[in-house]
C-alpha cells in the first residue's frame, strides 16, 4: 500500500506524517502537492495539520477548493480512506467530508499540550488496533478546534456512531476539563456514515515515537496498515 | 463630464464599478467566544446595560460594472460558496449599487 501527504501552501505536519510512515511505520509514502490533479494511486491519503493559506477566512476553507480536493472528494465518496488531522480535519468539514464545523477554542486561545482521547469505536480501518473504551495520550495544537454542529447534527452523529474519540480524562472520564477546546460532547474526532474518512483535532503522528513522550499515536497509523495487510 | 462622454463612446465597456458589502455572522445560538469576551470586558469597564455582543466581519467586494450578472445573485452565490460556511454563519449582502 502507499500513502499520500497533501502539501497545501502553510501545511506544517506534512514532514512529520511523511516520516512517521517511513521511518516509524515502514510504508511507502509521497507528497501530493495541492495542484496536483492526481492522488498517484495512493491508498490512503492525509491531510496534515498546518495553516493552509495562513487560516485566512476560516480554517481550511481556501484549502478545500485547491485543485486536489475534487480528486480527494471523488476518492473518498468512492470508499478511498482519508485522513484529516487538526488543519486536515478542518479541510475536511469545509469540504462537507465530515459534517459539523469548527468554532474558535472557547478560551480563545491556542492549546498545544498533551490530552487523553478515548476510544469509542474499533471497527474502522483508523482503530482497528484499539480496544474501545483505551485512552490514548496525544497532542493538540490549534485554535479552533472547538467542534460545533446543530443539535439535530448532534443526535445523527450520535445515533450512527461518528464519535470515534472523545477529549477524556487518563482515565476515560469525559469532564469538562478533558474538553482542551469547548467541543461539542468532547468530540475530538469523527467518521462519515462509511466509515472511510476520519478527522480529528490531535496529532497522532506527533506522538508515534516515545522519544516524543508517547507513542500512542501510533495506533492510528498500524490500524491503517493492519486493515490494508488483512485486506491483502 | 464632455470628456467622460467620450470615453465612454469610445469604450462601450465602461469602467464603471459596483461595490458590494457581505456581511458574515454566526447564527443565532452558535456559541461566539469572541462576542463573549468582548462582552464581558465591557463589563469589566464599567459599561452597563450591554446586553449581548455577537461579533463578525464584512467583505466590501467590487464588480465590475459591466458584469452580465445580477450583482445581488453573484453575491450571494460567492457568500454561500466561500465567504460564508452555512453550517455555522449566516450573511446579508448590503449597498450593492
Amino acid at each position: 500500500m502507499k500513502f499520500g501527504v497533501v502539501v497545501f501552501p502553510g501545511s506544517n505536519c506534512d514532514y512529520d506524517a511523511y516520516k512517521i510512515l517511513l521511518d516509524v511505520m515502514h510504508q511507502r509514502a509521497e507528497y501530493l502537492w495541492h495542484k496536483d490533479s492526481s492522488l498517484d494511486n495512493c491508498d490512503c491519503i492525509i491531510l496534515p495539520g498546518g495553516f493552509s493559506y495562513g487560516d485566512y477566512l476560516r480554517t481550511g476553507a481556501i484549502a478545500r477548493f485547491s485543485p486536489i480536493m475534487k480528486q480527494i472528494i471523488k476518492f473518498a465518496r468512492d470508499g478511498g480512506l482519508v485522513l484529516g488531522i487538526c488543519n486536515g480535519f478542518q479541510i475536511l468539514l469545509e469540504a462537507g467530508l465530515l459534517p459539523g464545523a469548527m468554532l474558535q477554542n472557547s478560551s480563545l486561545r491556542f492549546v498545544c499540550r498533551h490530552i487523553y482521547l478515548k476510544v469509542e469505536r474499533n471497527d474502522l480501518p483508523f482503530t482497528k488496533t484499539c480496544q474501545i473504551g483505551d485512552t490514548l495520550k496525544i497532542p493538540v495544537a490549534h485554535k479552533e478546534g472547538n467542534y460545533y454542529i446543530d443539535q439535530a447534527g448532534l443526535l445523527e452523529l450520535e445515533r450512527e456512531q461518528q464519535v470515534v474519540f472523545r477529549y477524556s480524562t487518563r482515565n476515560g472520564e469525559l469532564t469538562e476539563e478533558a474538553n482542551p477546546n469547548g467541543s461539542l460532547a468532547n468530540i475530538a474526532g469523527i467518521t462519515n456514515k462509511q466509515g472511510n474518512v476520519l478527522g480529528l483535532m490531535p496529532h497522532p503522528e506527533r506522538a508515534s515515537e516515545s522519544t516524543l513522550g508517547s507513542d500512542d499515536g501510533k495506533k492510528v497509523f498500524e490500524s491503517i496498515v493492519a486493515y490494508f495487510e488483512e485486506r491483502g | 463630464m464632455k470628456k467622460g462622454k467620450m470615453l465612454k463612446k469610445a469604450k462601450p465597456k465602461t469602467d464603471k464599478q459596483i461595490q458590494a458589502v457581505v456581511y458574515v455572522s454566526l447564527k443565532e445560538g452558535v456559541l461566539d467566544p469572541q462576542g463573549i469576551t468582548v462582552k464581558r470586558a465591557l463589563d469589566d469597564l464599567g459599561y452597563r446595560g450591554v446586553k449581548d455582543v455577537r461579533s463578525g466581519r464584512f467583505f466590501q467586494i467590487t464588480l465590475e460594472g459591466n458584469s452580465s450578472r445580477n450583482s445581488q445573485t453573484l453575491m450571494a452565490e460567492i457568500a454561500n460558496k466561500l465567504l460564508a460556511n452555512p453550517v455555522i454563519e449566516r450573511f446579508e449582502v448590503k449597498a450593492a449599487k
